[in-house]
């Protein structure tokens, strides 16, 4: 975030050029002005705006009837608004260590130079550019009683598959694997990138002192990415915080609204129910708990640029 | 798998289990995909009549001849294209410009201005949606290209990755060439932006799978059919499948949906691992 002005390597002479150069003109804005009118448009004012509305008893077009905090009221007194919010912490508890205890032990295992451990990788990420739309259609054919992938593997064993997406007790359980199975690749990759930046020299002077593996793994290897073992946490719950996609197409948010998460309880309010100020007033609720997350982030990241 | 075991496996017992659990977790990975592949080829009656024969022949290509023949997938995946490619060319442009802008000038507020952006990180798309939506009905936006476009164009990110970019080139390249009395345009054009080949690949591919893939706002802007994009398209044929008699061609259209963006993947994964996971440290 150096001043471009006060760069160390400059001479003497050469800053009173760049003086010269580097003075504020109007007319550098222009570079800028594109990307900001956008910017300001659909970022800036629509933030606000939500903010606005969620004051309001608005419809599509307009923001309607002021009505102060009363629709955050109302979703404080809606039960299926608390449901959703308790639904959207137990995904990202089911969800978020999964994927870093998952997404540590693979990167641990395929952190090697062989073309297995290449092919592995490349495999592990594959599910990653996928589309939630691809996924879900995947994992709900996993998962249907009879002509299912569970179903014929349970029948191996001769046992009849759970119905993981119509049992109250095990939906949330089955969304959550597909998730995990979609996003596996980015925790894998940012503990592997991790991994090869631990200096060689300190396994060296390890293996002079007889330390056995396992060893090595807890003195060294895992406190040496305790950093990134917090970032990727936090990444994953700032992500699977926005869960929509998955709970709306493989359960539409049920049975009895238990699969149901904040944005799809969003979705439902604002654009099926056309009850805009409530959705809006839902809506700043989940950027407040998500605000925290990323505020989190912010700190470990500031953190690990200082060290 | 067994020439490979020498590589993986050491002489161990406890590296013999962790290669079996990583085997296994493959296993999880690939037999969905691969089951919804069989699925695909296979006749529709003949799945009703015994699920099981998904595991033997015959199997066919019909299912994929049918949805080549009848169904709107084309028309979906030129929307997406048309989107993500859009978006992913503005997004290079602006974020360039931009990222120039901050890294390399100076004007004024210029500092405030991109604190304001930075914390435009912060500021997830749900924040945001339900405005958004308003304001798209108010300029009637809903149902065309630049309506499913502009939103993304407003995301921090390209910009704030841009103007690190810029702000690493050596300094000396371009006050060389303003004192040659080149303009600040040329300076950006013909200097600069050579350089920043690696950053606009990184923003890029990152941009156009994130457009490709996104459902959100194309599922309430696009409400018209044939203004679908492929992520909305397939979902909105694939509801109720477990009535369906058709699960074959169901699965047929699904792998059709899915293919290029794997082998894109297949062949740029160096690229889209290190801009996918680039973004996600920021």
């Amino acid at each position: 975030m150096a001043e471009p002005r006060t760069a160390g390597t400059a001479t003497a002479r050469s800053r009173r050029k760049s003086v010269d150069i580097y003075a504020p003109q109007w007319r550098n804005f222009l570079f800028v002005a594109p990307y900001l009118t956008i910017f300001a448009t659909l970022l800036v004012f629509p933030l606000f705006w939500g903010i606005w509305l969620s004051f309001h008893k608005a419809d599509t077009f307009s923001s309607g009837r002021f009505v102060g905090l009363d629709n955050y009221f109302r979703l404080f007194r809606d039960p299926i608004f608390m449901q959703s919010i308790w639904n959207t912490f137990y995904f990202v508890f089911l969800t978020v260590p999964a994927l870093a205890l998952i997404g540590l032990f693979l990167a641990l295992c395929l952190n090697r130079r062989t073309r297995s451990a290449a092919v592995l990788r490349a495999l592990f990420f594959s599910s990653s550019v996928l589309s939630v739309t691809i996924v879900t259609l995947i994992w709900r054919i996993v998962f249907i009683p009879d002509l299912g992938l569970l179903s014929m593997v349970y029948g191996l064993f001769g046992a009849q598959a759970p119905a993981f997406l119509a049992d109250p007790h095990l939906a949330m359980i089955g969304i959550a694997i597909a998730t995990v199975w979609w996003c596996i690749g980015l925790p894998m990759m940012l503990f592997l990138s991790a991994l090869q930046q631990i200096p060689q020299d300190i396994y060296e002077a390890a293996a002079l002192d007889n330390a056995n593996r396992w060893q090595t793994l807890w003195s060294i290897t895992l406190p040496s990415i305790k950093r990134t073992f917090i970032l990727v946490i936090i990444i994953q719950i700032v992500l699977q915080f926005q869960l929509f996609g998955q709970a709306w197409l493989m359960t539409r948010g049920g049975p009895n609204n238990l699969t149901k998460p904040i944005v799809l309880y969003i979705y439902n309010t604002a654009f099926q129910r056309w009850d805009i100020g409530l959705g809006a007033a839902a809506s700043e609720i989940l950027f407040l708990l998500i605000l925290i997350a990323a505020m989190a982030q912010y700190l470990v990241t500031r953190r690990k640029a200082d060290a | 798998m067994a020439s490979h075991n020498s590589e993986i496996i050491g002489r161990s017992f406890g590296d013999r289990v962790l290669f079996g659990l990583v085997i296994l977790l493959a296993l999880v990975m690939a037999g969905p995909v691969l089951y919804v592949i069989a699925l695909s080829l296979k006749d529709n009656k003949e799945l009703m009549v015994d699920p099981h024969s998904v595991f033997h022949m015959p199997y066919t290509i019909k299912n994929y001849i049918d949805t080549i023949g009848t169904s709107n997938v084309f028309s979906w995946v030129f929307n997406s294209i048309i989107v993500a490619g859009g978006l992913t060319v503005f997004t290079l442009i602006l974020s360039s410009l931009a990222g120039y802008g901050f890294a390399r000038l100076n004007f004024p507020g210029r500092a405030v201005l991109f604190v304001i952006v930075l914390l435009g990180l912060a500021v997830p798309e749900q924040a945001v949606l339900i405005a958004r939506h308003q304001i798209f009905s108010w300029l009637g936006l809903h149902n065309s290209y630049p309506g499913l476009i502009l939103p993304g164009l407003s995301s921090a990110f390209g910009v704030f990755l841009m103007t690190q970019y810029f702000r690493a080139i050596p300094k000396e390249l371009d006050e060389a060439a303003i004192l040659d009395n080149a303009s600040r345009f040329r300076v950006f054009w013909k200097v600069l932006l050579p350089l920043t080949v690696p950053a606009q690949a990184t923003l890029g591919i990152f941009t156009f799978l994130g457009a490709w893939n996104d459902y959100f706002w194309p599922l309430i802007s696009a409400t018209k059919k044939e203004m679908f994009t492929l992520t909305v398209g397939i979902a909105s044929t694939q509801m109720n499948f477990a009535q369906s008699q058709g699960i074959g061609f169901l699965m047929a259209q699904a792998v059709f949906a899915g293919a290029p963006i794997l082998i894109i993947y297949l062949f740029f994964q160096k690229y889209i691992v290190t801009a996918v996971s680039g973004a996600a440290v920021r």
